[in-house]
């Protein structure tokens, strides 16, 4: 039963269905081993958007404040989209790259071990 | 065996209370906080009115004690000769 | 002849028990119609039992008691400036998080046992429910009255009740009552009465109070004390309800269970806001929150479940996580408000060597290894004049609302993931027990108002964090806000305490 409730075949209002965000969708970024930042980031961004443009342009804003930031080599970085190995295409939008409303992306980092190597 | 434990605002009234239970519970610790006073003991601790009667100098109904009272953890069992806390085992 | 005095039992079955009666012309389940849709089976509601045995003249006569003694206190703490004796104006912050978070939680209560009572078909449950409902409502008066003094003197505590409804981590505590008072009237007892009362309110009651104690704060102690005893009586109505629906029908017991393992995993997320309270915003240190955690939850609560194991109750799932957190989560929450003192309505700092110090040798396994190097940062970048302030804003847990802060117990530098899809989209978690809540009634979570994605939606004003802060929270921005160093508050408690 996907619900306990006193009104038969009781459905939810999705609060927060894709249609509700105004053309944007939202991504969340995390940076694995790295709790300066408490949790992952969440961007509201147009589905076309390339993936340059959210690493280039929307992620430096809140992770460059970290020390190592500057030192990552991308081309050694991985990423996992909602779990699973993946390889982002810099010029591709998000959508057609399997990046949908709520996905999570997350990148590593191997050889950073953040603040003081305490994976801050 | 688990702890039922009482804990009571640290004033006058209290320090009466908490005498009659050192003398009916000879097994409870007491154990003194800012501003409370924590009793525990194994299993079982009684609250006495005759007890509390003795130590304050007055008659004591055992429902007062709700007024000094911060917590408790056990079973309670209430009339109006006396308040107990039980774990069953 | 002198009218001879009733013994309790017998005033309480006169007073009580008797002023029942039965439904001769009305159908008796449309009297109660939110008796049966959860599966609960009652067949004798004469079976429960009210230690207490509490009956309403008396129940006024002590509580009136309770009054008189608590506002003497708040007269005397006023007329005495009691405000200039507290340890440290940073502790007045930990007065905010509690009268903007916890106070309107007593609110709910008191709307969530009037609906239960209501609900109830048994008189005995029905009368405990009602003193509850007018307990909880003194609560939340005398909360106010207590830290309107507090009101005059510092900041961010003149609009509680609009920023419980809208500022992004109210939310937490928010959404739990209301999902609590959503439920049916045995899912709130069992979530509100037993879970939250029983083992999760003393951690907030009793060390914290005790804390304000110490740090010199006598109206907030005494609030804390008397609303507490009212608890005392709270819990062993919570601990009889548990053990009267086990006791009337063994289809019962699975429900329960499940309502159990919900309520105690939701409990121990929302007290992640108390871990820090106790840990990093009470100067001077009673306990550390781990040290509380295990009188009050491990030692209490175990006890509690051995007394349960006859009816085939077992220990909250999870359990085994939550003893784990203990180590991290206090050090977590206020890093996480550190980060974010630039959106919250109240001040953060970072601690004194002497309270990192405090921490290390509370925490030996975890502090120095996982968190002080977050704190060595922290003070490199305020050296530098770069106090850090997150500028983006955070994913959240759809079932606790909690930014997803939490790290796996194995591996405490990675952040839990867990996520669902259900039709067709996908929600995010926490950690395995905010996705079982989920996962079991998704047609209630989905509905979750999580704030950063109201912001992106466009319904909390803005677009700049300030704008939301200023025109939706009605936060006085860079007054209630910001670090501690060189708030108004730290202005004035210096000019009060005569240091430059």
């Amino acid at each position: 039963m996907p619900v306990q409730a006193i009104t038969p075949d009781y459905a939810g209002d999705i609060k927060d269905r894709v249609e509700n965000f105004h053309g944007n969708q939202i991504v969340y970024v995390g940076w694995d081993h790295h709790l300066m930042f408490c949790a992952a980031f969440a961007y509201p961004l147009p589905p076309e958007t390339p993936f340059r443009t959210l690493l280039e342009e929307v992620m430096p804003e809140g992770f460059s404040l970290h020390p190592e930031w500057d030192r990552i080599d991308w081309d050694q970085a991985t990423w996992l989209l909602d779990g699973e190995p993946f390889t982002p295409q810099l010029d591709v939008a998000l959508k057609d790259q399997g990046v949908g409303h709520k996905s999570l992306l997350r990148f590593q980092t191997p050889n950073l071990k953040g603040y003081q190597d305490a994976g801050v | 065996m688990s702890k039922v434990y009482i804990a009571l605002q640290d004033n006058d009234e209290s320090r009466y209370i908490v005498e009659a239970i050192e003398e009916d519970n000879s097994e409870a610790t007491v154990i003194h906080m800012p501003a409370m006073i924590r009793i525990e003991a194994e299993n079982f601790l009684a609250v006495k009115r005759e007890t509390v009667e003795e130590k304050m100098g007055r008659d004591w109904d055992v429902q007062e004690l709700h007024v000094n009272l911060i917590t408790l953890g056990g079973n309670v069992d209430e009339d109006d000769d006396q308040l107990t806390l039980t774990w069953n085992e | 002849m002198a009218a001879k005095k009733l013994n309790i039992k017998d005033k309480y079955r006169l007073l009580t028990r008797d002023l029942d009666w039965e439904f001769s012309y009305q159908d008796r389940n449309k009297a109660f119609p939110f008796e049966e849709f959860e599966g609960i089976k009652i067949t004798d509601w004469s079976k429960w039992e009210d230690p207490f045995r509490l009956t309403m003249d008396a129940y006024w006569k002590y509580q009136a008691e309770k009054e008189r003694k608590l506002y003497a206190i708040f007269d005397a703490f006023a007329q005495n400036n009691g405000q200039l004796n507290i340890s440290d104006p940073r502790y007045v912050n930990a007065l905010k998080i509690f009268l903007t978070g916890v106070s309107p939680l007593e609110y709910q209560a008191f709307q969530g046992f009037a609906h239960t009572g209501r609900q109830f078909g048994g008189v005995g449950a029905r009368v405990a429910c009602q003193m509850q409902s007018i307990d909880e409502l003194r609560h939340v008066q005398t909360q106010v009255h207590a830290m309107s003094h507090y009101n005059k003197f510092f900041d961010g505590l003149q609009d509680w009740s609009h920023m419980h409804d809208r500022v992004w981590y109210l939310s937490v505590p928010k959404s739990f009552f209301n999902d609590a008072r959503a439920a049916g009237p045995f899912e709130f007892m069992v979530a509100i009465g037993f879970s939250f009362e029983y083992v999760l309110t003393n951690l907030l009651f009793v060390p914290f109070m005790s804390g304000a104690a110490y740090n010199g704060d006598m109206a907030t102690v005494t609030f804390g004390f008397s609303a507490q005893s009212d608890e005392a009586r709270h819990m062993t109505l919570g601990l009889e309800v548990i053990k009267f629906l086990l006791e009337q029908h063994e289809d019962n017991v699975p429900i329960v269970q499940r309502w159990i393992d919900k309520w105690f995993w939701r409990g121990t997320r929302l007290l992640t806001i108390v871990s820090m309270m106790m840990d990093y915003m009470l100067p001077n240190k009673v306990m550390s929150w781990k040290e509380a955690w295990e009188v009050y939850f491990e030692e209490a609560g175990g006890a509690l479940f051995k007394d349960l194991a006859r009816y085939g109750i077992r220990m909250p799932k999870y359990a085994d996580i939550i003893e784990k957190e203990k180590e991290h989560v206090s050090h977590q929450a206020w890093w996480t408000f550190y980060t974010h003192g630039h959106a919250a309505g109240f001040h953060t700092w970072i601690p004194t060597d002497e309270e990192l110090d405090w921490l290390s040798e509370k925490y030996p396994d975890t502090f120095d290894k996982y968190y002080r190097p977050r704190w060595e940062l922290a003070k490199e970048m305020e050296a530098k004049g770069e106090r850090f302030y997150t500028k983006a804003l955070p994913q959240l847990c759809t079932t606790c609302q909690i930014p997803m802060l939490f790290t796996e117990m194995d591996d405490p530098t990675q952040i839990s993931y867990r996520d669902s899809i259900y039709k067709g989209d996908r929600y995010h978690f926490c950690s395995d027990g905010c996705k079982d809540i989920f996962d079991d009634e998704p047609e209630k979570f989905v509905q979750s108002w999580l704030p950063v994605h109201q912001i992106f939606q466009g319904n909390c004003g803005g677009p700049d964090v300030e704008d939301i802060l200023r025109d939706y929270y009605q936060m006085n921005v860079g007054v209630d806000n910001m670090d501690i160093k060189g708030s108004p508050d730290e202005e004035r408690w210096k000019k009060w305490k005569g240091v430059a």
